[in-house]
C-alpha cells in the first residue's frame, strides 16, 4: 500500500545520482521530483519515460513506472501508453539530443497534443558521448565535433512545439527557483507539454564555453530566446478525443465477408481463365471482382490478381481472373483463355501476351485498338450504343464482360446481374450497363 | 466479441457451404480482430495500406485504438508504448518499413513486447517495385536488427493461411512475448481468392500471463517453466520499469557479466529451446521419395501443384511447405531431406533460403534454387523444367 503524503518518489537505495559534480541534470530530476511531491500523484499511474543520453539515466530513480527505449523515441512509446490508457501521467524526461534525432516525434506530437509532458534536459551538447553538438548549442559554441565554432543556428524547440500545437510551453534553467512549479503546471496540463530547461554539461560544455550560471542566461538573451510560460492553447487532448470522436462505433457489427453459397448452375469441365486489361479508374478490379462473387454464386472457384503502376488514377489496370470447378492453387495465370481490353494503357501490358496466344484463344477488344498482332480470334468491340445515353467509360468493363459471358456461357447472366447489385449505390448503373451491352453497335 | 468465423476445427467443407472471395490483407485483418487485437499503428505504404486502413475503420468497433503514425519509427514506438500498456498489439508495413522498424524490432526483443508485425513484402532494394510481388526480406525479417537474437517468422501461402497465421501469430507473441512477423507479400496479401469459411480456423489465442495483484512483481524475471517473464501493465497493480538496455531482472541496468550472460541466454533460449512450438509445416511427403520441393509464402501453390505433376510422370516427389520460417524448423526439415537425392527450392530472391536448407542437406544431395527477382510468379511448369521434372 502506497501511504500519502509521498515525502519523495526518488529510490532513497539509488541516490546519489550517477551524475558529474555540478551537472544540471540532478538539479532538474530533485526538481522533478519535487513537482511528483507536490501534486501526489499515485505512483503506479505515473510513467516516466527516457530515451538515450545521460537524461536516459534519470528514469531508474523513480519509484513511479519506468521506459527506458531508444534515442530520440521515447515520445513514441510515451504516445502509445497514453493512447492506451488516458488515465496515465506521461512524463518524457529527455535531453537536446533526443529533441534532435526524435524532433520529427516532438512535432508530431505537439500537433496532435496528446497527453504527455516532455521535460527537455537541455545541456546545449551530447554530454554521454563525448561533448559533441546538438540541435541546441549556441553559434560559436565549442564542441568536440565543432573544434572551431558551431556554425548552425540552434533549433528553436519552444517555437517549435509552440507553433506545431502544443498547450503548455514553457522555458527556463535548471537554477530556477520556480523549477519544480513549473514541472508541476507541465503535468498539470492535459495536452502536449514541453518544458525547455537549459543547464550546464560540467563535463563538456561549460568548460569548454566557460559557461557559467549568468553566460547561460546571456547566451538565451543573445538568441532572443524568452523564458517563462510561453505559450498556453486550449484543444481537446488526443487519446481522450479519439475515444470521443469514435465513440459512435462502438458496438457496431463488425465488417464481415459476405459467404456466398452456389445458387445458380455453370458450364465449366476445367479452368478457364481471362484477362481484362484497361486503365486505372475505369473499375476493371470491381467488375473483375463482380464477375468473380457471380462465379461462387454459380458454384465455381475464382481467383483475382490486380496488377497496376503505383499511381491511382492513371497507367494501366489488369485483372487476371481463373475460373474453376475445383479449388485453385493461386499462382497467376500463365496461359491465357480469354483477354478483353478496353484501353491502349491496358494493351500496352498485355501486347505481348496477345501475341503469344494461340488460335483457341479469343481477344474481345476495343475496337478502336485494333489491329493487334495475334493468332486468337479477336472480336471487336464497339461500346457505342444504337439507343439510348452512350455508357461512360468506367462502364466499359461490365459490358465487355456480359459480352463475353453471352459469347462463353460460363455461368449465367442471372448471377453477374445479381453479383453486379451487390453495391447499393451502383446497382442500377451496374444494371443498366449489362443492359447497353445488348444494344452494342457492331 | 463475436468471432468473424467459427472455431470448429474438426467440421469438414460442407456441401454447398458458404465461400467468401476475399484478399489475404482482408484475412489478416479479420483474424487480428478476432484474436482480440485492440491497438494498431501504422504508416501507408503499398502494398500494406489495405491493413492499416481496414483497422482505423474496424478497430473502434471493438474499443480499441487505431492511429497513423508520422513515420514508421513512430508506428513501432506507438506498438510497444501500448503493448507495455496492456494493448494486443498489430503493424503492417512492406520492406522499407521494415527498415525503419529495425531499432524498435531489437527494443521488442530486449524488452519483451508481444506485437504482430505484417511485412506484405515488395520488390527491393530500396523504393523498388511498389506493387510488384517478392519474397526478398526473408533473411532481413531473422537478421533485421542489431545483436542478432531470434525471432518467429510466420509465412501465409493463401487466403485461409493469412487467417490462420495471423491467430497463431498473436497467441505466439503472448506466449513468448517477442515479436512475431508474418511474411506475406503483394500477391498472397492482395490476390482475391475462393476460400470456404470452415477453411478459417480460429484456434484459441493465450490470455496474457498477468502476474497477480498481491504478487511481488520482477519484471524480467523469466518463469521457471517456460523462462518467458510474466507481465503488469502501465497503470496495472504493480510498479513495472521497461528498459531497452542489458538489465537485471529488476529492469535495471547491469554491466556484471553474470546477470548480462543469464539475460541474452534467456532471451535466445526462451524460443531456440520450445521452437517445437512454433513449427507449422504442411507436409506432402511420400516413403523414399527421390526429390523434395520445398516452398513457402506466393510459391507455395506452384510447388503443390509441380508436386502433383511429377508425380503423374511417375517420380517420387515429396513436398513440403513451411509455414514457420524461423526459427528454422530444422529437425523437420531433416527428417524430409532424409533419403532425398534432390532438393528444389522456388523462391521470389536470389536463394535467400535454400541456404537454410543446404546447411541442413547432406554431402551428395543436389539443391536446386529456382529464383525469380522480375515480378513474375514461378509457375508449377517452371519448378518442372528447372528442377528437372520433365
Amino acid at each position: 500500500m502506497i501511504e500519502y503524503p509521498i515525502s519523495s518518489y526518488l529510490d532513497q537505495d539509488l541516490l546519489p545520482y550517477f551524475f558529474c559534480p555540478g551537472c544540471g541534470h540532478s538539479l532538474i530530476t530533485d526538481q522533478v521530483n519535487a513537482a511528483l511531491v507536490k501534486l501526489q500523484l499515485d505512483p503506479k499511474k505515473v510513467v516516466i519515460v527516457t530515451d538515450i543520453g545521460c537524461s536516459g539515466l534519470t528514469d531508474k530513480y523513480f519509484k513511479t513506472n519506468a521506459f527506458h527505449g531508444l534515442h530520440g523515441r521515447s515520445i513514441t512509446y510515451a504516445t502509445g501508453i497514453k493512447l492506451a490508457n488516458p488515465d496515465l501521467k506521461v512524463i518524457v524526461l529527455m535531453g537536446d539530443g533526443g529533441c534532435g534525432i526524435g524532433g520529427h516525434h516532438l512535432i508530431n506530437a505537439a500537433r496532435r497534443n496528446i497527453g504527455v509532458t516532455v521535460v527537455v534536459y537541455n545541456n546545449l551538447n551530447y554530454g554521454m558521448t563525448g561533448g559533441e553538438h546538438s540541435i541546441s548549442t549556441p553559434p560559436g559554441g565549442i564542441t568536440s565535433s565543432t573544434p572551431f565554432g558551431q556554425l548552425e543556428r540552434p533549433m528553436d524547440i519552444c517555437q517549435t512545439a509552440a507553433v506545431n500545437g502544443a498547450s503548455y510551453v514553457a522555458r527556463t534553467t535548471s537554477f530556477d527557483k520556480d523549477l519544480s512549479d513549473l514541472i508541476a503546471q507541465a503535468i498539470q496540463n492535459e495536452g502536449f507539454s514541453l518544458l525547455d530547461i537549459w543547464e550546464l554539461c560540467t563535463a563538456y560544455y561549460a568548460p569548454y564555453n566557460k559557461l557559467n550560471k549568468k553566460a547561460l542566461l546571456d547566451a538565451m538573451a543573445a538568441l532572443n530566446f524568452s523564458t517563462g510560460v510561453l505559450h498556453r492553447e486550449s484543444r481537446p487532448e488526443y487519446s481522450r478525443a479519439y475515444r470521443q470522436v469514435h465513440a459512435g462505433e462502438k458496438g457496431k457489427p463488425l465488417f464481415s465477408p459476405k459467404g456466398v453459397k452456389q445458387k445458380y448452375s455453370h458450364s465449366l469441365d476445367k479452368e478457364v481463365n481471362f484477362i481484362i486489361a484497361g486503365a486505372a479508374g475505369q473499375k476493371i478490379n470491381t467488375a473483375a471482382a463482380a464477375f468473380c462473387r457471380a462465379a461462387l454464386a454459380s458454384g465455381l472457384y475464382a481467383a483475382q490478381r490486380n496488377d497496376y503502376p503505383v499511381t491511382v488514377k492513371s497507367g494501366h489496370s489488369v485483372s487476371e481472373v481463373i475460373l474453376s470447378p475445383e479449388p485453385i492453387g493461386f499462382s497467376g495465370v500463365m496461359r491465357v483463355d480469354h483477354m478483353i481490353v478496353l484501353f491502349k494503357e491496358g494493351l500496352s501490358s498485355v501486347r505481348g501476351l496477345i501475341a503469344k496466344m494461340g488460335p483457341e484463344g479469343r481477344i474481345y477488344i476495343n475496337r478502336d485498338l485494333l489491329p493487334v498482332d495475334t493468332a486468337g480470334q479477336t472480336t471487336a468491340l464497339n461500346f457505342k450504343v444504337m439507343e439510348g445515353a452512350q455508357p461512360k467509360k468506367e462502364y466499359w468493363a461490365i459490358m465487355a464482360l456480359a459480352h463475353m459471358l453471352r459469347d462463353e456461357p460460363l455461368f449465367s447472366m442471372e448471377a453477374f446481374k445479381e453479383a453486379m447489385t451487390h453495391n447499393p449505390t451502383f446497382a442500377e448503373a451496374n444494371l443498366a450497363a449489362i443492359a447497353a451491352s445488348e444494344r452494342m453497335k457492331p | 466479441m463475436e468471432a468473424h468465423f467459427s472455431s470448429n476445427l474438426s467440421v469438414p467443407a460442407q456441401h454447398n457451404e458458404a465461400r467468401v472471395f476475399i484478399s489475404g490483407a482482408q484475412a489478416i485483418s479479420l483474424a487480428a480482430i478476432d484474436a482480440g487485437c485492440n491497438f494498431f499503428a501504422g504508416y501507408p505504404i503499398t502494398p500494406a495500406t489495405d491493413i492499416l486502413l481496414y483497422m482505423i475503420r474496424e478497430l473502434p468497433k471493438v474499443g480499441g485504438v487505431a492511429i497513423q503514425a508520422e513515420d514508421e519509427i513512430a508506428a513501432a514506438g506507438f506498438c510497444i508504448g501500448s503493448a507495455m500498456a496492456g494493448c494486443r498489439v498489430l503493424t503492417a508495413t512492406s520492406g522499407p518499413g521494415i527498415s525503419l522498424y529495425s531499432e524498435n524490432i531489437g527494443l521488442a526483443i530486449m524488452g519483451e513486447v508481444p506485437m504482430v508485425i505484417v511485412d506484405v513484402q515488395r520488390m527491393g532494394p530500396a523504393t523498388g517495385g511498389a506493387t510488384t510481388v517478392a519474397q526478398g526480406d526473408i533473411q532481413f525479417l531473422r537478421w533485421g536488427t542489431s545483436g542478432g537474437f531470434p525471432v518467429i517468422v510466420l509465412s501465409p501461402s493463401n487466403v485461409s493461411d493469412c487467417y490462420n497465421l495471423t491467430m497463431r501469430a498473436f497467441d505466439m507473441a503472448e506466449r513468448f512475448r517477442t515479436p512475431v512477423f508474418l511474411a506475406t507479400d503483394k500477391e498472397t496479401a492482395l490476390s482475391m481468392s475462393t476460400t470456404a469459411i470452415s477453411e478459417f480456423v480460429k484456434v484459441e489465442v493465450r490470455e496474457r500471463r498477468i502476474v497477480d495483484d498481491t504478487d511481488v512483481f520482477v519484471p524480467y524475471k523469466g518463469d521457471s517453466e517456460f523462462r518467458v517473464p510474466a507481465m503488469s501493465h502501465y497503470g496495472g497493480a504493480h510498479i513495472l520499469r521497461f528498459t531497452g538496455s542489458t538489465h537485471d531482472e529488476h529492469g535495471q541496468l547491469t554491466k556484471v557479466s553474470a546477470n548480462v550472460g543469464k539475460l541474452n541466454q534467456r532471451l535466445a533460449a526462451k524460443i531456440d529451446d520450445y521452437s517445437d512450438e512454433i513449427f507449422l509445416i504442411e507436409n506432402d511427403l511420400i516413403p523414399e521419395a527421390d526429390i523434395l520441393i520445398i516452398s513457402y509464402g506466393a510459391v507455395s501453390p506452384s510447388a503443390k501443384k509441380a508436386v502433383l505433376s511429377a508425380r503423374e510422370n511417375g517420380l517420387r516427389v515429396s513436398g513440403m511447405v513451411l509455414k514457420t520460417l524461423w526459427p528454422v524448423p530444422e529437425k523437420p526439415i531433416l527428417d524430409a531431406l532424409h533419403g532425398v537425392k534432390r532438393v528444389i527450392v522456388p523462391e521470389l530472391n536470389l536463394g535467400q533460403y535454400r541456404r537454410e536448407i543446404e546447411r541442413l542437406s547432406k554431402a551428395g544431395q543436389e539443391i536446386i534454387g529456382i529464383n525469380r527477382i522480375d515480378g513474375d510468379l514461378i509457375s508449377s511448369e517452371e519448378i518442372l523444367i528447372k528442377g528437372g521434372l520433365k
